[in-house]
């Protein structure tokens, strides 16, 4: 491979060819300030728009400051990073992208975590100078039910727009406009919910900015809590133990399932239960139903089309009913944990403790900003009551917990409630990709073959490539199955599975990268993609550490269809846990 | 951004399709379809747009991303009496933007625009090189020198019925 060498303060250093000039520093050890630059290596994106000029360095021979994040290395190029000419300019770039930023950090929901207040601080500025005269764009808030688009705090770094249009193929967003009114907006600028977006957040992932944030629901909590004629529930995704750690110090990887349960409990909530049990439901429900597909496909069943998709990720679901219209029938009908989890609570544990479904509120701890628009759907209601009343993101968690003034680190652990808190291994998975699946696999194997498992871990579903497949063998019988997680990935995939070129019996899919671990409502990993490998381990080893590691020998779901549901598909089974699907490409179109 | 419904003749969208196909369907010749699009149609609503990106395979937001990019494209139709207004210096220093302004509120639509009942558009020049005439508005292909504010509702007046 042809090498180049040069200089970056004064220290030598030997690149491959085509390396940038930030990156041959970031090799160095010096960390050139970024600001609409994002590497995301892992998943193999690159925003290289080149837009702000915040990394600005002085290269010797060149009249111009050049972007160190797109300038090519070149060999015998003499670079400095710090010289007063550049510390000058950057200060500059810095005073002028703020004379067109609202001023409101104390109350901007992402003060405190936001990387051009960071940069601010960096930079030393402490006055805009001309700010009196300073024209500033504004723009309509666009309210969505998961995402709030204030463009007014936009620094047009389109990082938003590489995330949607390259990895997740929807375009539900473009910069538009030119000059002063630039921005990025969905088309004909109309509002987020008339796009196809998914609501899958990846664009507040990675925002730099409080231009995209989630709907706060924390105030809704408190209000519900405060209220003295309501139960109040709370159920947790699996991925937010694995991650709400680092919102507290703790690094990345650290597992606070204990801490969590401790602080739900300081905070009030009436019962904390465990969106991990409605997996185990979703196990039963979805593996059967893998397992009768089957079935009648292997008798000569024409009717019946495999493979079967997962449903649990409410971005997916929004994805393939914009996209795959066509393909409605394909998926399971199984509804999301989340949502079996409201269903259930709202009927089996409401009439346990003798309540009317009104009386009850229950609450969602997800990783996700898709799941606060899963539970306004219209479907998931009963008489205008959801299921689920409304679900808060595990940063929003980490907010409740900061100002419920707990010391979370301090926190002895505490165990779930019971009858809804009890999960197993394999429900602890579904937070990271291939996880529903294997779990699937756990259970479906072991009904179909009437043998108990040898050994219960799937390596071979494991993993952080973008597209997996692998084939289990069912006593004799080969399963073919397939992963993919980001929805470019389940798009590549999908196109494969309606050209008719693929042979799976069954695919997971999940919308975010790594699964939930990397979910829209995550805390933030600033460009980090490190931090999704070290969750997604937290998530494996939860699984291990469990007694029981396989949904089906959970005993509370077991008790649940002995006294409430029957079988697995049976009729109260479908009213209660399965859900249908909608064409929404019309939507996106106006003939 | 309001934008004016428009329904596509199934001619029309077979026209569109057309020219699609003659650039292989690129994405990459958005542009060009955009140009030769426009030339046909006069302008781009965004019933066009969606069509135009559902063939090229990319999605409305970028098409529209384009189409408000470049100042060539237009997204609203020309009225049936398109008024110019030449902001050229000698018009200009000569009150060409009080006749502007006169024509707004009159019309009462910005530079850009068409009134709603596709009468009159408003659009500014630069210099048509008649500053003898200065300042100079031109309605069609018709020329009218010498312009002051007071005569602009006379001349609104002549296209009114
Ligand atoms: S939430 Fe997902 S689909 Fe929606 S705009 Fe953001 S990245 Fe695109
Ligand atoms: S919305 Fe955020 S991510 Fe998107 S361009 Fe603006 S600042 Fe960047
Ligand atoms: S992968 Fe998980 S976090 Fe992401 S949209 Fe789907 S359910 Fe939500
Ligand atoms: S980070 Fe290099 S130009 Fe923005």
């Amino acid at each position: 491979m042809e090498t180049i060498k040069l200089t970056i303060d004064n220290k030598p250093v030997e690149v491959p060819a085509g390396t940038s000039v930030y990156q041959a520093a970031k090799n160095l050890g010096i960390d050139i300030p970024v600001l609409c630059y994002m590497n995301l290596h892992d998943l193999g994106i690159e925003n290289k728009p080149a837009g702000c000029r915040i990394c600005v360095v002085e290269v010797e021979g060149r009249r111009n400051l050049a972007p160190s994040c797109s300038t090519t290395c070149a060999n015998g190029m003499v670079v400095k990073t710090h010289s007063t000419r550049v510390i000058n300019a950057r200060r500059t770039v810095m005073e002028l992208i703020l004379s067109d930023h609202p001023k409101d950090c104390l109350t901007c929901p992402k003060s405190g975590n936001c990387d051009l207040q960071d940069m601010a601080v960096k930079m030393g500025v402490r006055n805009i100078p001309g700010q009196a005269y300073a024209e500033m764009s504004t723009y309509k808030t666009d309210f969505s039910p998961s995402i709030i688009r204030d463009m007014d705090k936009c620094i047009m770094c389109r990082r938003c727009e590489t995330m949607c249009n390259d990895f997740q193929t929807v375009g539900a967003l473009s910069g538009v406009n030119r000059g002063f009114s630039a921005v990025v907006a969905p088309a004909f600028e109309q509002d987020l919910e008339k796009s196809p977006c998914t609501y899958c957040g990846q664009c507040v992932a990675v925002c730099p900015t409080g231009a995209l944030t989630e709907v706060d629901h924390t105030p809704k909590v408190i209000r519900a809590l405060a209220d003295p004629t309501k139960t109040v529930l709370v159920q947790t995704a699996p991925a937010v133990r694995a991650a709400l750690g680092e919102e507290f110090g703790l690094e990345a990887g650290t597992s606070v399932t204990g801490k969590m349960v401790a602080a739900l409990r300081q905070i009030g909530f009436d019962y904390i239960f465990d969106t991990d049990f409605a997996a185990d439901l979703t196990i039963m429900e979805e593996g059967t139903e893998l397992l009768t597909r089957l079935g009648k496909h292997l008798s000569g069943d024409k009717d019946v089309k495999l493979p079967i998709l997962t449903s649990c990720c409410p971005g997916w679901v929004g994805f393939f009913e914009h996209n795959y219209s066509d393909m409605l029938d394909v998926p399971s009908t199984a509804k999301s944990p989340q949502q079996m989890f409201g269903a259930i609570a709202k009927s089996y544990f409401a009439e346990k403790l003798g309540k009317k479904r009104e009386e009850l509120v229950v609450i969602s701890v997800m990783p996700c900003l898709a799941k606060k628009y899963e539970c306004q759907r219209d479907e998931f209601k009963v008489d205008g009551n959801p299921d689920v009343d409304f679900s808060i993101s595990t940063r929003e968690l980490a907010h409740l917990i900061k100002e419920f003034n707990i010391n979370f680190n301090e926190l002895a652990d505490e165990d779930f409630d019971r009858p809804m808190g009890e999960s197993t291994g394999a429900s602890v998975i579904f937070g990271a990709t291939g996880g529903v699946i294997e779990a699937a696999t756990r259970t479906a194997y072991e009904i179909h073959t009437g043998k108990k498992l040898e050994k219960v871990d799937f390596h071979e579903l494991r993993g952080m490539e973008g597209i997996r497949s692998a084939t289990i063998d069912f006593n004799g019988l080969p399963i073919n199955i397939g992963i993919a997680h980001g929805l470019g990935n389940a798009r590549k995939l999908l196109d494969q599975v309606r050209a008719g070129k693929t042979n799976y019996h069954a695919i997971e899919i999940m919308a975010c990268p790594g699964g939930c671990i990397g979910g829209g409502g995550q805390p933030l990993h600033h460009g980090d993609t490190s931090v999704l490998k070290a969750r997604t381990k937290a998530i494996y080893s939860e699984d291990t550490n469990k007694v029981i590691r396989k949904s089906h020998e959970n005993p509370y779901i077991i008790k649940l269809y002995e006294e409430f549901l029957g079988k697995p598909m049976s009729h109260k089974a479908h009213e209660l846990l399965h859900t249908h699907y909608f064409d929404k490409s019309s939507k996106d179109i106006f003939i | 951004m309001s934008h004016i419904k428009v329904e596509l003749k199934k001619e029309q969208v077979a026209k569109i399709k057309d020219i699609c196909k003659s650039f292989n369907n690129e994405a990459g010749e958005l542009i060009n379809v955009l140009h030769k699009t426009q030339e046909s149609f006069g302008y781009l609503p965004a019933e066009v747009q969606e069509v135009i990106a559902r063939e090229l395979n990319v999605s409305v937001a970028k098409v529209y991303g384009v189409v408000t990019f470049y100042s060539f494209f237009t997204m609203i139709p020309k009225g049936k009496h398109p008024i110019s207004i030449c902001t050229g210096t000698a018009c200009y220093v000569r009150g060409a933007e009080k006749v502007l302004d006169e024509f707004k509120r009159i019309l009462d639509v910005k530079v850009g625009e068409t009134t709603p009942d596709g009468k009159f558009s408003l659009s500014c020049l630069r210099c048509v090189g008649a500053c003898g005439l200065a300042p100079v508005v031109m309605v069609g292909e018709k020329v009218y020198g010498r312009v002051s504010p007071d005569g602009v509702k006379d001349i609104i007046k002549e296209y009114e019925q």
